[in-house]
């Protein structure tokens, strides 16, 4: 139990997929200008990554695996996970569509987020077991969703603030992202 | 070489036929006026109506909250063809009819900075940095959206020149 609770801290806070891995950088700054929609976006990416983690998890080692075909990886991952959003999409649409709302052209835009393809080819390199890789995924998605909330409270923050006309924008968002990086790195040696 | 090829084509098929499945089992029953005024709508996304797109003036016509005269390049046939659909009487008053329009570079002024290129939501302009660029008519929808970015006003709107199939005699003068 402890060695999953571990797994759960490792992935989300000390080896945060955006912050120390430098994945999914393109939501990271693309969708954090408002507390909702980032986490619009966190919840979607949640929810397709612990998914996908699972999906390619069975397809390594049931498909790849034992027909010894690991070098059509990328190329079937990316496939599943294709996949996996497009019919994520639908259900969501069918089930609830105040959240289909609220996710709106998110939704689509994970199937080309770096840190899901990212996260499952990391599932195959560190040898996860099932219950470990879709932690893993979890983990990774909560430490996503959990800095790019906090990202988004900043920059709400920052677009109040006095800044200097040449670092207003996306400049001083650059900045506050290396800070926060920066904070995170606190959290090395803690797991 | 084998065993990839069939894994990942029965990959590729169970999945495809999966998605198309579940796109019939799982079909939102959208609202059918919808879908038909967009497909009245040019499609080309130019968001001159104040709308993300063709597909919310649709959703917002059909709603009723938006008036049929809201797209600029459809012009008042498009006008016509809305309020024929939504059954409203179309206020022309304010659309004066300037005929079908398409957009221009003068290649005297065009110094090839490429924004035009840029803006086209047809993909209407063909160009490249520093070299002159050039309107494709049959893709242009005269949103105007090049004409606003010009720097060097090369791009304008002009009536689309009569071909041979277009032309026809003008009326006679009356006395």
């Amino acid at each position: 139990m402890s060695e999953y609770l571990l797994l759960l801290l490792g992935t989300a806070l000390v080896n945060n997929v955006v912050l120390v891995k430098f994945l999914g950088l393109c939501p990271f700054m693309g969708v954090s200008k408002k507390m909702d929609s980032a986490m619009g976006m966190g919840m979607a990416t949640t929810f397709v990554l612990t998914l996908t983690t699972a999906a390619t998890w069975m397809l390594e080692h049931w498909l790849l695996q034992p027909l010894g075909i690991g070098y059509l990886r990328i190329l079937a991952f990316i496939l599943v996970i294709a996949a996996v959003v497009q019919f994520t999409e639908m259900v969501i649409r069918k089930t609830s569509p105040g959240l289909y709302q609220v996710l709106g052209i998110y939704l689509p835009l994970i199937t080309t987020n770096c840190a899901v393809l990212g996260l499952s080819l990391l599932n195959v390199q560190e040898k996860h077991a099932f219950v470990s890789s879709l932690l893993y995924g979890f983990g990774s998605a909560l430490g996503f969703t959990l800095v790019l909330l906090l990202f988004a409270g900043l920059r709400e923050r920052l677009a109040l603030a006095q800044v200097p006309a040449a670092f207003a924008g996306a400049p001083i968002g650059f900045v506050v992202a290396g800070l926060l990086s920066l904070a995170f790195m606190g959290f090395a040696g803690l797991v | 070489m084998i065993a990839a090829l069939l894994s990942l084509t029965l990959l590729g098929l169970t999945l495809g036929f999966g998605l198309g499945f579940a796109a019939i089992r799982l079909k939102v029953e959208g609202n059918p006026l919808v879908t038909e005024l967009e497909a009245l709508l040019p499609g080309s996304q130019c968001g001159q109506c104040g709308f993300p797109g063709c597909a919310g003036a649709a959703q917002a016509l059909a709603d009723g909250s938006a008036p049929v005269t809201l797209c600029p390049p459809g012009g008042r046939p498009l006008v016509e063809a809305l309020a024929a659909k939504l059954g409203v009487e179309a206020d022309l008053s304010g659309m004066e009819d300037s005929g079908p329009q398409v957009a221009e570079v003068l290649e005297d002024l065009c110094i090839g900075c490429t924004k035009c290129y840029k803006v086209c939501p047809t993909d209407a302009i063909m160009g490249a940095a520093k070299q002159i660029h050039v309107v494709f008519r049959e893709a242009c929808t005269a949103c105007a959206k090049c004409v606003d970015v010009c720097p060097t006003e090369a791009t304008r709107m002009v009536a689309l020149p009569a071909t041979l199939q277009t032309w026809y005699w003008t009326r006679p003068e009356m006395a």
